[in-house]
């Protein structure tokens, strides 16, 4: 890969000030960066590692809601939050492999959103809230499409808080090499009703299924989902799965998501 | 730029660019070539190292984001006496490695897991293991190895 200037600040604003540089980007876990680097897709004249920023770490249970630092990893997501929002921990906990959810971190995924990374369908499918240096996020305003999103220049996640839904589930389909979601299906059921959202399967990136949302909240069982379709249309294709088969893939998981948050 | 950091209890320095990968660094800048680049990708787990505790790729981890860590590698696994940790030593009554290319990373892998859970069932641990690639011995003898080393009795005897 390419040379670069790294620097490790321990303040948002020293973050802030060092990513001014129109060459210069954060650096959070790396664990899709450093890879996409070496293969040259990338080559930032200066990283800036957001490791060094305590206040960008941890995770804090509230009565209806949790929040999470962006700087905060997997590992630490899938234990700490097992019991306030299991959903959400066994998401963290089945990222990747043990190595990379003990670097990788909430706040990179959601900044990278790839069309296949589990986070995106937990924070769109929770409603949950991006929280930036500038301003507050709305999950269903924060996701642009595939690897876009309402992230600004010079603008860096400080973290995401995530409403507690009364049940949840999270399912994927492994791509068995890659370990990302072939398709994956997050099931957010609130007392206002349900929330639904697919991510490895879409084009676009992560998205709500609106249709499945409203037979679900009517009957949250399996069966409401059992006669929709999802379009094939706009679904990813590769050597890995067309695109009708991820659409089918799509359904299937969301009624085992539905199955699982009981 | 200078980067320092603890090595197997040691203190060491060395040059690091900051493209430098903290498995370059042990290897070719500290000479600790135990720990191996297999595909360089983050794929296959045999340069896992132990980063603050934590079990990291160190191909997916710049040395100079190591500075000032506590790391420990392959050789810093054996016992104070120079005779295999209860880990190696079942690697090898278990038969858990043929090319042994993968070992390093297989080792530190399974010592992040038994430091977890001291216990861990087998599906635990071919969970734990799904970032270690070995393409010897199909696993089964990697899984009896770590079983053997937590204390567990394992399904098959050793020959």
């Amino acid at each position: 890969m390419y040379n670069f200037d790294f620097v490790k600040p321990s303040t948002v604003e020293e973050a802030v000030a060092a990513l001014a540089d129109d060459e210069a980007q954060p650096l959070s876990g790396g664990q899709t960066l450093i890879p996409t680097m070496k293969q040259r897709l990338n080559a930032p004249e200066t990283l800036v590692s957001l490791l060094g920023i305590e206040a960008l770490k941890g995770v804090t249970v509230g009565g209806d809601s949790v929040t999470i630092g962006a700087a905060t990893t997997h590992a630490t997501v899938a234990k700490e939050l097992a019991e306030a929002y299991p959903a959400l921990a066994a998401l963290a906990g089945n990222i990747g492999d043990p190595a990379v959810r003990n670097r990788g971190t909430i706040g990179g995924s959601l900044a990278n959103n790839d069309p296949a990374a589990c986070y995106p369908a937990a924070a769109l499918a929770s409603g949950a809230t991006v929280v930036t240096n500038r301003r507050e996020i709305p999950a269903d305003a924060y996701f642009e499409g595939m690897f876009a999103t309402a992230l600004e220049e010079g603008e860096i996640i400080t973290r995401v808080t995530f409403p507690i839904p009364d049940a949840a589930a999270y399912v994927k389909f492994e791509q068995p090499a890659s370990r990302f979601a072939l398709a994956g299906v997050f099931v957010a059921k609130f007392a206002d009703g349900v929330r639904v959202a697919i991510t490895g399967a879409s084009e676009e990136g992560v998205f709500r299924w609106s249709e499945a949302e409203e037979a679900l909240s009517g009957n949250f069982s399996a069966e409401a989902v059992s006669g929709l379709s999802l379009d094939p249309d706009g679904m990813m294709a590769d050597l890995h799965g067309s695109a009708e088969y991820r659409a089918h893939l799509a359904k299937v998981l969301t009624g085992r998501a539905v199955t699982a948050a009981g | 730029m200078k980067v320092t950091m603890h090595v197997n209890g040691r203190q060491v320095s060395g040059e690091a660019e900051g493209r430098t990968l903290l498995s370059a660094f042990l290897r070719e800048e500290l000479g600790l070539t135990g720990t191996h680049i297999g595909c360089d990708t983050s794929q296959c787990g045999a340069c896992t190292v132990h980063v603050d505790g934590k079990q990291v790729k160190s191909c997916t981890m710049f040395a100079a984001e190591a500075e000032g860590a506590e790391i420990t590698t392959i050789e810093g696994m054996a016992n104070a006496d120079g005779s295999l940790s209860a880990i190696q030593q079942a690697f090898q009554d278990y038969h858990g490695l043929q090319c042994g290319f993968c070992t390093p990373g297989m080792v530190m892998a399974a010592a992040a897991l038994l430091e977890e859970i001291p216990q861990p069932t087998e599906a635990q641990i071919r969970h734990h293991l799904d970032g270690n690639i070995c393409r010897c011995t199909g696993y089964h003898n990697i899984v009896k190895a770590i079983q053997a080393a937590s204390g567990q009795p394992v399904a098959v005897a050793a020959e």
